[in-house]
């Protein structure tokens, strides 16, 4: 602060004091860097640090992540190609894997596996060939593929042993390796529930925004609508319509056929959260603002409204998506849904449909475990989710 | 209350009637079912078919507009005439009888299952938070939901199977199927019953306590619950007659939403276990399109979640006068 010019005379007015630093606004209010970081951040950002407090459902995006990754790697990761089959290893036993040999650390490697007729119960027994180690090839090539459909390559991360077979979790009545299988299966049992949900997601917010913006007549249909889809049990309606897809469309069809009947039951919870969101948010002086300024209700809803809920939209998602996951593993289970060739969890889970089957080869519910693993990971995403969506409270 | 019931039972009626259409819709959508090869079948006979390619035409008006199909098939199901299975080449009516029943039996017990074990443990862990047991809880409840009900079913029997020798699948003894009821025939199917009222139960109970346990966790921050503990209420006694009393109404109003994913479990369980329920014959109705079986099915599925719905309205009206003395506009 500089100094006043002296007073001269006790009578004369004050004289006006007028600072000559420069203006800053903030300069009371300085706050450490630290707290301004805190106070300055989007929402974005806050939802990220509160959900990364959340441990259980950043381990469960990791393991989704790893899983969808998988998806563009499949052929490299599967140690065979999808339908080789081993007409000499029908309903093989897993194999297992080895470290040491006769006391002789000689890395992973499996034995030989030969069929046995068992004659007192006729069943067949799988034995191993302890003399014979043969170790499993690394980074090598083995059946060819077309990656991604498009480039021929034979490179995988690992391949069965020169003269043995590598069947980590068995093989199926066709000699086919299951845990190849399964890799490739999850191509389409996880895609399933992300096209299903971005369906139901374009429907929902169409649909729940017509009736939250307009609100009258169309609202009142639309909740009738709700309703109505809301009090039928979805399994039955969902395995009637993916009865009626036609059985001569390619699988490609029936494939977006079952997303689309998927995401025709799963809107309505969507389209509720997004009108009664809407209701409340309509009221809120900005929506007013932007009206009065002349936005159109489109750019109202889509500038304006949706981006103050988007976080409970996606939360709310993430946790439809194990749904759909699970009705298409249902449905083709079932025999109503995808068929071979085409390979999902559940279209796998098909062969143990005959239950003396699965007491005499029990590896063949394998393929229930990533449904599980994938289905409660979404559940714990889904959750951490919902509790950051709103990370103000 | 009275005025309560029949404006609950008038607003039942369009609902029925637009799943009804629905149903009807859909039973009609795949192209070649079995109705119109027999049809076609008949039309090619020439002579020899005519008399019962008449008969079908009066029966069904298979050459009728949609809507009149509709109608007729909607007259039909109001009357107790369900069609005509072309697959079983039955009556339809003949076909379900007993099908409906069990239905019925397996998803009353489902849902008194439910009832029954969600409600002590989901208190439980209210008012124990953070022990032991509530972590044991959460954690059971996870893999409930998780866990689909029809893979647990595969499981069960397969372990049941290595374990036990036994078969658990099946409604009954097979001696028993297609027998006169008896005593013996109850027996046996009460043996049986537990096996898939657990399964298909697991999710729904899951689900139950998570949200019971909220429901009570909500209630005991509340500040009356503090006044009594300092007015020296015993717990106990505090928390039957207080929160325990709140938490109840969403328990029952609950009901909306547990009833259509306990049928469609059992649906799909059935099919698993081999139940003489609905889901089985379903399942295989859809697959060869036997329109008016399935269509049956769907409809007999809908009508009992809408009744459930019902009853579970009319029970919390019964329970929480707000609703009852508002005419139902608090949901």
């Amino acid at each position: 602060m500089t100094s006043s010019p002296p007073r001269t005379n006790d009578r004369d007015p004050l004289p006006h004091f007028v600072s000559d630093l420069p203006f800053s606004p903030e300069s009371d209010a300085a706050m450490p860097p630290e707290m301004q970081r805190y106070y300055m951040a989007s929402q974005w950002t806050m939802m990220w640090w509160k959900l990364r407090r959340h441990r259980l459902a950043v381990f469960s995006a990791v393991v989704l992540g790893l899983f969808y990754l998988s998806c563009l790697f499949s052929e490299m990761l599967a140690p065979y190609a999808l339908e080789t089959r081993n007409n000499a290893y029908i309903y093989a036993a897993p194999t297992e894997v080895h470290w040491v040999h006769e006391g002789e650390f000689i890395g992973p490697f499996v034995y030989p596996m030969t069929k046995e007729l068992d004659v007192s119960t006729f069943q067949t027994r799988w034995a191993e060939d302890r003399s014979r180690p043969l170790p499993l090839r690394w980074f090598c090539s083995g059946d060819p593929y077309n990656w991604l459909g498009l480039i021929r390559m034979d490179f995988h991360i690992v391949c069965p042993p020169e003269g043995g077979a590598f069947f980590l979790l068995g093989a199926d009545r066709l000699g086919r390796d299951i845990f190849s299988r399964m890799i490739y299966g999850a191509r389409i049992s996880l895609t399933v529930g992300l096209v299903g949900v971005a369906l139901s997601f374009v429907l929902g917010i169409v649909i729940g925004g017509l009736a939250g913006y307009y609100g009258g007549w169309v609202d009142s249909a639309v909740q009738r609508v709700i309703e109505v889809l809301r009090s039928f049990p979805e399994l039955p309606l969902w395995m009637a319509l993916s009865a009626a897809l036609p059985a001569n469309w390619d699988m490609v069809w029936i494939y977006f056929g079952l997303t689309l009947i998927l995401a025709l039951l799963d809107w309505p919870s969507l389209a509720r959260a997004v009108r009664s969101k809407l209701l409340a948010l309509r009221e809120e002086d900005f929506a007013t603002a932007a009206y009065l300024m002349g936005a159109k209700p489109r750019r109202i809803i889509a500038r304006h409204l949706l981006p103050s809920f988007a976080s409970h939209l996606i939360a709310s998602a993430s946790l439809s998506i194990p749904g759909m996951i699970l009705a298409e593993t249902a449905l083709s289970y079932l025999g109503l849904g995808l068929d071979s060739p085409a390979v999902s969890w559940g279209v796998l889970l098909k062969e143990a449909t005959d239950f003396t089957i699965v007491v005499l080869y029990p590896w063949l519910i394998y393929p229930m475990v990533p449904v599980i693993l994938v289905v409660l990971a979404f559940n714990f995403l889904g959750d951490g989710l919902r509790d950051a969506a709103d990370p103000y409270k | 209350m009275i005025r309560y019931v029949a404006h609950r039972l008038l607003v039942m009626v369009p609902t029925l009637l637009v799943i009804s259409f629905l149903v009807f819709v859909i039973i009609q959508l795949p192209p070649g079912d079995i109705f119109t090869n027999i049809v076609n079948e008949l039309r090619a006979q020439g002579e020899r078919g005519q008399a019962q390619l008449e008969h079908l035409r009066q029966t069904y008006g298979f050459d009728r507009p949609f809507l009149e199909r509709y109608l007729r098939w909607l007259w039909g199901l109001v009357n107790g005439d369900f069609g005509y299975s072309f697959d079983l080449q039955r009556p339809v009516s003949q076909v379900v009888g007993e099908r409906f029943l069990f239905t019925f039996i397996l998803n009353f017990l489902t849902i008194l299952f439910i009832w029954a074990v969600s409600f002590p443990i989901g208190v439980y862990s209210a008012v124990y938070q953070y022990s032991v047991g509530d972590y044991l809880a959460t954690f059971i409840g996870y893999l409930g939901l998780a866990v689909p009900n029809f893979l647990l079913a595969i499981v069960m029997l397969y372990f049941a199977n290595v374990w036990f020798g036994t078969d658990i699948g099946g409604l009954m003894d097979d001696q028993y199927r297609d027998q006169p009821w008896t005593w013996a025939k109850v027996g046996s199917v009460l043996e049986h019953l537990w096996v898939p009222v657990i399964i298909i139960g697991t999710a729904g109970t899951a689900g139950m306590i998570r949200r019971l346990r909220a429901n009570v966790l909500d209630e005991l921050q509340k500040q009356y619950v503090v006044t009594a503990r300092a007015k020296g209420l015993s717990p106990g006694r505090l928390l039957i007659k207080y929160p325990l009393r709140m938490a109840l109404n969403p328990f029952i109003a609950d009901i909306g939403n547990l009833l259509p994913q306990v049928i469609s479990g059992a649906a799909i369980v059935s099919v698993v276990l081999g139940l003489d329920t609905s889901g089985e014959m379903l399942v295989r109705a859809l697959q060869v399109q036997d329109m008016y079986l399935a269509g049956t099915f769907l409809m007999f599925l809908a009508v009992l979640t809408v009744l459930g719905t019902l009853v579970s309205d009319l029970l919390l009206a019964w329970l929480d006068p707000r609703i009852r003395l508002t005419g139902g506009v608090v949901r």
